[in-house]
């Protein structure tokens, strides 16, 4: 699923990583919890969360994920916003709960990881 | 090459900084990806667990020609069972570490996971010595 479609999907603002806008993305992960996010082993994921924190930005640098989107309306702040950059990866903000976005992405054919 | 990092108790901005400048070393050492991420993953987790645990820490990092070997020494409450805190969801972190996303008991097990040999020392009161090896 494009990330432009996903986009559209969530009513979702891109906050950096436009360039990515146009990438795939094969597998949504929803949590909350940094701690199983790093026991994840999947590439070409997309993480759904409502943890806004600089933890985020790092466990996604450490775990290579490439796509965030922030959902309940949590807002990037600026410390993120720079370690985000500097490892190119992609940020939405989504309005929507973590469960309906979630539920509009699983019906839209984005597949769980497991 | 040896290098070394402190790590503050406590100071959560701040964990992930040395398994940060260690990914970008491998990356330019070219070394395989999915190796890079096993290493990071392990030396992130033992970061957090000094930040979210501990008093305060040392990194001793030492890269060679087919492996990295990782020591992350700190002083802190110590861990009294280590067989017990090995198991996944097994954890005493307080309220504001899972505040911040972290303290579901997952880290240990998954420093296991990611390395090819890991060994962990623990004295109550006095603090928890983590050392850990991947081959390229
Ligand atoms: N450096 C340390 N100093 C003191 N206690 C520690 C240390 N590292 C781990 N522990 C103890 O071992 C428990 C299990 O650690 P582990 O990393 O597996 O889980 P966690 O840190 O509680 O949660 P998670 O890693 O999933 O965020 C901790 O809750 C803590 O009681
Ligand atoms: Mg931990």
């Amino acid at each position: 699923m494009q990330i432009s479609k996903i986009c559209q999907l969530l009513s979702a603002r891109i906050i950096c990583g436009e360039e990515l806008s146009t990438a795939q993305i094969e597998r949504g992960y929803s949590s909350d919890l940094m701690s199983d996010v790093l026991t994840l082993d999947t590439d070409n994921l997309l993480l759904i969360t409502g943890m806004c924190n600089l933890q985020t930005i790092r466990t996604s640098e450490m775990a290579d994920i490439r796509f965030i989107v922030f959902v309940r309306n949590k807002k990037v702040n600026d410390d993120m916003l720079a370690l985000a950059k500097e490892n190119n990866l992609c940020i939405l903000e989504s309005p929507f709960t973590l469960f309906k976005a979630s539920g509009i992405l699983y019906q839209a054919g984005l597949k769980p990881v497991y | 090459m040896k290098l070394q990092f402190t790590i503050e108790g406590g100071n959560f901005s701040n964990a992930g900084h040395a398994a940060s400048e260690i990914k970008k070393m491998l990356k330019q050492l070219g070394i395989e990806a999915r190796c890079i991420r096993n290493i990071v993953i392990a030396m992130y987790e033992a970061e957090v667990n000094v930040v979210a645990h501990a008093f305060e820490g040392q990194i001793l990092v030492d890269i060679e020609t087919d492996k990295i070997t990782t020591e992350i020494i700190d002083k802190g409450p110590g861990i009294p069972d280590i067989e017990l805190a090995m198991q996944e969801g097994y954890s005493t972190a307080s309220k504001k570490v899972r505040e911040m996303g972290f303290g579901a008991g997952m880290g240990l097990p998954n420093i296991k996971k990611n390395t090819d040999e890991f060994y962990i020392e623990s004295t109550v009161n006095s603090g928890t010595t983590l050392k850990m090896i991947n081959y390229f």
